[in-house]
């Protein structure tokens, strides 16, 4: 007040110097722990990849050949990597969708109908909207498949945050219902006139993103690149606002949730909506990305497969980008086995899917059962 | 079998236990005398139910000790096996089939066979009821288990030890769901189990019942047993330090306060569980610098009345009544919003309703206050951050840590995370509900200096709580909720034990009725 600056006190000096140094509240990074982390699921996967190998020896292949096979056919070429990413794009927009809707402490089963719904919005946008000028048309398109696909999860939400309906029996029933509304558009509504193919017709030519080259004649585009920063902006969400903080929470424990006041009903609505959004993106990538009309059956059930993305990738968006990654190879890889080996098929792919969501689920298990003993 | 051939009828000699890297027991040893009530005490933690379980025979000790029992050593796989040479546990939460009759139950597994393979109830019903009437230990044989109060059902797990023909009684806490009536016919039924030449082991961390109880006393400290006194030897001061390791203030300097205006107004409060009536017209005040608490045995309405106060608007929660929050009607009121007028709360069951157990220290201390610490719905952490540091200080919560998990903390700084979280946020009142079950000594009178200081502040705080000692030493009036009711109210002084407990089990007839 009086305009006077006083230089710090000696006891106030001494106090602060006397003040006990106190060890840090968190705990520092560890490169070990990192490693620990990372190590298990790989150490999983490995398990199961080792369980097939004893497999094909069975059968009489070479275990070593069909590795070969699988990686080469998966990464050898400029090409090959290209539909390797390009298998991975709706894989990580479902492991997004399943991901965001377990933080909140349900199971979405629905991710199919949501990217079903999505894809057809996004083509209904494209075909109906003629006129819509060049730089908008695709942002349109998009913002159609996140909503129709955000509709779609809202309502199993709704269902079960108002009427107490169960989510995973309401996401089942609402898959039904996307393929039967979508069938009926495709055959009756929007039927291309060019062919008996039960599929639209083409939207109009501004929609579509461009391909890109360097990967060569692949269908890969834009799309992928959204996918990774729908992972980043998931995690932002989740991880670094009060939403996201209260996602978890219900997720954790809602009656805690609940206690303290936080709107489960609303959070869980919330929740499903996002799922739905990230899954209708699939859309994106089907629609603009890539064929450019609906065909009825496009999804070889990326809704499904995204459960066991996000079971691989513990429900986290950095997981999730990595074993979609680890799906589309190992989808890519695949269709080479039928030529290069003798006995092995395609179909070993998915016995090596399978096996590694065992192994990777089994040892997530272990830790299930370490925490129930500890409780005890 | 029986106890005469030996001295001691259990021996614990450098007996350990191990969980992975936890050691739960660590090199045990005491000795309990043949035909004595022995008291086991110590903090939650502290090993005294491991030690117990596995003279039950439910874990098997580390090799390199000996558990002897009647002098002969034991090697237990099962808890067969231990009832087979005569030892039986009463655990802290009943193992009784509801719908059962309360015949049934005692002799279930241990069924009698009449000639044509039938259960034969007939020859139980003789046998135990010669049991029963030797130790005073009456129970209604024909009604479900379901329909017996708490008291009762305690005898039911007795009679089942005794009907197997124990001679060696485990009980593990338990006083902790009894009304103090129903205390003292336990201890009645104790003392003629005792004549009869049984041993008794009485697991249980309130020191008051281990003097009237027992004859001596093994404490345990942090699994090891960190002394061993006849009864007689011992006091309240005496046994809490040595279950803590240091010196603990008992007894509270309460200075006495001037109650201000009232800050929760509660009137004619109803509420319904289903079709039974849970609060019937509960009306009550609480002013500010004041602590009202409510005793009552639990299940007689406190739970619904918490829920009532924070969850009015949601449907069914409440049938009538109003609720008065610093003199504004917050009946229909979400609880987000009454929390945010001032309001702190410490729920009753911490890991139910009031901890996300697998987050971290950090997440749970912002729990329910995570908008103060953003800013346009970003989660500040540097915020949080220096809120927590000062709070992990000032509330001595440990390990001094923020980013390890809930889980992996002890009850008693569990419960002071809740507390500082929800008494540095500046409240006008303070609900507070069982803020020291299975809470360690140490942590229980850091939380007691809490609340008086709250006080002192001059909040209003509701003290709900079973336990009748913190009640007495806490609260200035005192309602006794019994059946939804509020069938008592005492002011500070006016009331003792006994005359709350009469009231906590329905009044003078009830209580003495059983």
């Amino acid at each position: 007040m009086s305009g006077v600056v006083h230089p710090p006190k000696m006891d106030q000096m001494d106090r602060a110097l006397k003040e006990p140094v106190l060890p840090p509240l968190h705990s520092p990074f560890s490169w070990k722990q990192a490693f620990l982390n990372v190590l298990q699921p790989i150490a999983a996967i490995l398990l199961g990849v080792a369980f097939s190998l004893i497999a094909v020896k069975l059968l009489g292949d070479s275990p070593m050949l069909v590795l070969k096979t699988l990686v080469k056919s998966a990464v050898g070429t400029r090409e090959d990597l290209g539909m390797t990413l390009f298998y991975a794009t709706p894989l990580i927009f479902t492991g997004l969708s399943v991901a965001i809707a377990f933080q909140a402490g349900l199971f979405n089963i629905g991710a199919e109908g949501q990217l079903t719904f999505g894809a057809m919005a996004a083509a209904i946008v494209g075909i109906v909207g003629k006129n819509v000028p060049a730089p908008l048309a695709p942002v349109l398109g998009a913002l159609a498949a996140m909503a129709a696909g955000a509709v779609w999860g809202f309502i199993p939400g709704w269902l079960r945050a108002r009427r107490g309906s169960h989510e995973v029996i309401n996401t089942i029933m609402m898959n039904f219902i996307a393929v039967g509304i979508t069938s009926y558009l495709t055959l009756y509504v929007f039927k291309t006139e060019e062919n008996q193919i039960p599929e639209t017709a083409m939207v109009a030519s501004q929609y579509l993103f461009t391909k890109w080259t360097w990967f060569g004649d692949t269908p890969l585009n834009f799309s992928f690149v959204l996918a990774i920063l729908t992972a980043a902006f998931v995690w932002v969400i989740l991880w670094r606002t009060t939403l996201g903080y209260e996602i978890r929470a219900v997720g954790d424990n809602e009656e805690a949730a609940r206690t303290v006041g936080i709107d489960s009903a609303r959070i869980r609505m919330i929740a499903m909506a996002l799922a739905g959004a990230a899954a209708g993106m699939v859309g994106i990538n089907e629609i603009l990305g890539s064929s450019g009309k609906f065909k009825m059956g496009f999804s070889p059930e990326y809704g499904f497969i995204g459960i066991a993305v996000a079971l691989l990738g513990r429900n986290r968006p950095l997981g999730v980008v990595c074993s979609a990654l680890l799906f589309g190879a190992l989808h890519k890889g695949a269709g080479a086995l039928d030529m290069e080996t003798e006995k092995v098929t395609r179909d070993f792919s998915q016995i090596l899917q399978g096996l590694i969501i065992l192994t990777v689920s089994a040892t997530g298990f272990w830790e299930f059962l370490r925490k129930r003993r500890k409780r005890k | 079998m029986t106890a005469s051939s030996a001295p001691f009828a259990v021996e614990f000699e450098q007996v350990s236990k191990t969980f992975g890297d936890v050691v739960a027991n660590d090199g045990i040893t005491f000795k309990v005398r043949a035909g004595t009530i022995h008291g086991i005490i110590g903090e939650n933690g502290a090993g005294k139910s491991t030690a117990m379980k596995m003279l039950y025979g439910l874990y098997r000790p580390d090799t390199g000790g000996a558990i002897r029992v009647d002098g002969r050593e034991v090697h237990f796989r099962t808890p067969q096996d231990a009832i087979k040479l005569g030892i039986g546990m009463v655990h802290q939460h009943f193992m009784l089939a509801g719908p059962y009759t309360v015949l049934d139950n005692i002799i279930l597994g241990a069924e009698p066979r009449s000639r044509l393979g039938t259960v034969d109830r007939a020859a139980a019903r003789e046998k135990l009821t010669e049991i029963a009437k030797k130790y005073g230990l009456e129970v209604p044989f024909d009604r479900p288990v379901e329909r017996v109060p708490v008291g009762v059902q305690q005898r039911i797990e007795i009679l089942k030890a005794l009907y197997r023909g124990c001679e060696i009684l485990i009980l593990d806490e338990p006083t902790a769901v009894l009304t103090p009536p129903e205390v003292e016919k336990l201890l009645a039924n104790l003392k003629s189990l005792k004549a009869e030449g049984k041993t008794i082991l009485i697991i249980t961390h309130k020191l008051k019942e281990v003097l009237s109880f027992t004859d001596e006393v093994t404490v345990f400290r942090q699994g090891k047993v960190s002394g061993g006194l006849p009864t007689s030897e011992a006091t309240i001061q005496k046994l809490a330090d040595l279950m803590v390791g240091r010196k603990v203030t008992l007894s509270l300097d309460v200075p006495p306060r001037a109650p201000e205006a009232p800050v929760l107004e509660v009137k004619e409060l109803s509420a319904s569980r289903g079709p039974v009536k849970a609060l019937s017209e509960v009306g009550f005040v609480v002013r500010a610098g004041e602590i009202v608490g409510i005793a009552g045995v639990e299940g007689n309405g406190q739970s619904e009345l918490l829920e009532a106060l924070f969850h009015s608007a949601e449907k069914g929660v409440i049938d009538s009544g109003t609720i008065r929050i610093l003199g504004e009607d917050v009946t229909g009121v979400r609880a987000a919003e009454i929390l945010r007028m001032g309001v702190g709360f410490v729920p009753e069951d911490r890991h139910e309703q009031g901890l996300l157990l697998d987050r971290s220290v950090e997440d749970n201390f912002i729990l329910g206050q995570q908008s103060s610490y953003a800013w346009y719905g970003w989660l500040r952490r540097r915020w949080v951050r220096a809120a927590i540091s000062r709070a992990i200080t000032t509330f001595d919560i440990r390990p001094r840590r923020v980013d390890v998990n809930m889980r992996g903390l002890s009850g008693g700084n569990q419960q002071k995370v809740i507390i500082a979280r929800e008494f540095e946020k500046d409240p006008k009142v303070l609900v507070v509900a069982q803020p020291t079950r299975g809470v360690d000594v140490g942590a229980i009178e850091f939380i007691h200096g809490r609340i008086l200081k709250a006080r002192e502040a001059g909040v209003g705080v509701l003290l709900v709580s079973s336990e009748l000692d913190e009640i007495l030493q806490l609260a200035d009036r005192i309602l006794v909720l019994y059946a939804g009711r509020v069938l008592a109210e005492f002011k500070r002084g006016e009331a003792d034990e006994k005359k709350i407990g009469q009231v906590m089990g329905g009044g003078k007839s009830a209580a003495e009725g059983r």
